[in-house]
């Protein structure tokens, strides 16, 4: 029989829960687990102990003593699933694991593998299945938006440097240049696309994907299904300020159906099963291009929280099997503005994660 | 013409369009126009209410306001009928 992980305190109120999360890197680049740890705070019917689950020593939110309780490094995702299962069922003993939510992309391929063995374990998810996974790549996202009726760039997967040409040829420039996981740059010219050809494949592997460049306003979009093809939540926003990263810096939240109903019929689609992330450039003339979709909540999903629709308290309660009611409404306006703060530790805690792989 | 429905503005002269996230904002005149815009109120209606209480000959008013209603449909703040 398996053991019910969500202790009820003495009121029968509060449940209290421990969950693992991954993304503590809140850096220029962010990962999302910090975000998606404020989110679960705000939940005034659950307790969580927070376990970071890291892969760097130096990720900030394993110093973050106020938001993660206590971190353990996990194997980078080129060690397989078996080295992550090790480490998750050493993790569990220790913890007695209630949940995990994976907050990378890289990662989720091995994560979603091990969900039966992570079910026998007890520990609940509440993530998409692999085709979904699939399905929403980038390497496949042309032929799923053209199946599907939306609107999406052309790309050409390329795995040489000589293929450059190919698109090159047929979108013209400039030309967006892609890793299979993360990072892109814009190629006004051969030269700068053979540069972010060699920068960007070096850093990630191959293919490279090359997609034709639209021209518009940078909208994101977070959203959640419940996996049976409804919409739970769905909050655009507009990137105010981007980083030379291209990652958002700033943004505010729209009032826009048309947005919304996009990630319905996203979802509606493929039946999505968790949060997800929809990255849109609308055209002058007003046409959502799907440049991207995510397959995990974004850095900046506390905004959506603060602005009414918690997607990650809604995970959290669709894993353990609640009925949740959809989300109408969001308030427009909202604006996140990110910041730095230089956090302040001891030596001997960084010594304790790179020495031990705990803190 | 008149102001989209769900442009939201403050006395102040900040004016905020929330299907594009843009802000703008606007001096004393431009706010009193964007009110009376709001309010359905046409061309001759505004134009007698600034030049009744403004010191301001007809033809700079004219050129003005059409250069504004310009910028308010670049920004795609009104609605053409």
């Amino acid at each position: 029989m398996k053991k019910d992980k969500v202790i009820k305190n003495k009121s029968d109120k509060i449940r209290e829960v421990t969950v693992a999360l991954t993304g503590l890197n809140a850096i220029d680049s962010p990962g999302p687990g910090v975000a998606v740890i404020r989110c679960l705070k705000e939940m005034p019917d659950f307790r969580f102990r927070i376990i970071g689950l890291s892969y760097e020593a130096l990720e900030p939110g394993i110093y973050m003593n106020d938001i993660v309780d206590k971190t353990y490094q996990i194997p980078y995702p080129s060690a397989g699933t078996e080295s992550l299962f090790n480490r998750i069922k050493y993790i569990n003993e220790k913890e007695n694991l209630g949940l995990i939510i994976p907050n990378f992309d890289a990662e989720l391929y091995n994560f979603i593998k091990l969900v039966p063995k992570f079910e026998a374990l007890g520990i609940k998810t509440f993530f998409p299945a692999m085709e979904q996974f699939e399905k929403r790549d980038k390497i496949n996202l042309f032929d799923f938006c053209k199946k599907n009726g939306f609107l999406c760039p052309r790309d050409k997967t390329i795995v040489k440097i000589d293929e450059l040409k190919i698109p090159a040829g047929k979108f013209g420039f400039p030309l967006v240049i892609k890793g299979k996981y993360y990072e892109a740059a814009v190629a006004h010219s051969f030269d700068a696309a053979q540069k972010a050809f060699l920068k960007i494949s070096s850093k990630w592997g191959l293919p490279i994907i090359v997609q034709e460049f639209i021209k518009g306003t940078e909208i994101n979009l977070a959203a959640i299904g419940d996996g049976n093809g409804n919409t739970i939540g769905a909050v655009p926003v507009r990137k105010l300020y981007i980083t030379d990263k291209g990652k958002s810096w700033a943004g505010i939240t729209l009032e826009d159906k048309s947005l919304i109903e996009l990630a319905e019929k996203f979802i509606a689609v493929t039946k999505w099963r968790g949060g997800f992330e929809l990255e849109i450039m609308r055209t002058p003339e007003g046409k959502p291009y799907i440049m991207e979709i995510n397959p995990r909540f974004p850095a900046w999903i506390y905004l959506s929280s603060a602005a009414g629709q918690n997607h990650p308290a809604a995970l959290v309660r669709m894993a353990f099997g609640e009925k949740v009611k959809p989300y109408k409404n969001y308030r427009v306006g909202k604006i996140f503005i990110r910041y730095s703060w230089d956090l302040v530790t001891d030596v001997e805690k960084f010594q304790k994660i790179s020495a031990f792989g705990e803190i | 013409m008149k102001l989209k429905s769900n442009i939201a503005t403050s006395e102040t002269g900040f004016i905020f369009n929330p299907s594009t996230g843009d802000s703008f904002s606007a001096n004393a005149v431009g706010m009193e126009i964007i009110s009376l815009l709001k309010k359905n109120k046409p061309l001759n209606e505004i134009k007698k209410h600034i030049l009744d209480k403004y010191n301001v000959d007809e033809a700079v008013f004219e050129k003005d306001y059409d250069d504004y209603i310009a910028q308010l449909q670049f920004y795609n703040l009104i609605d053409t009928m």
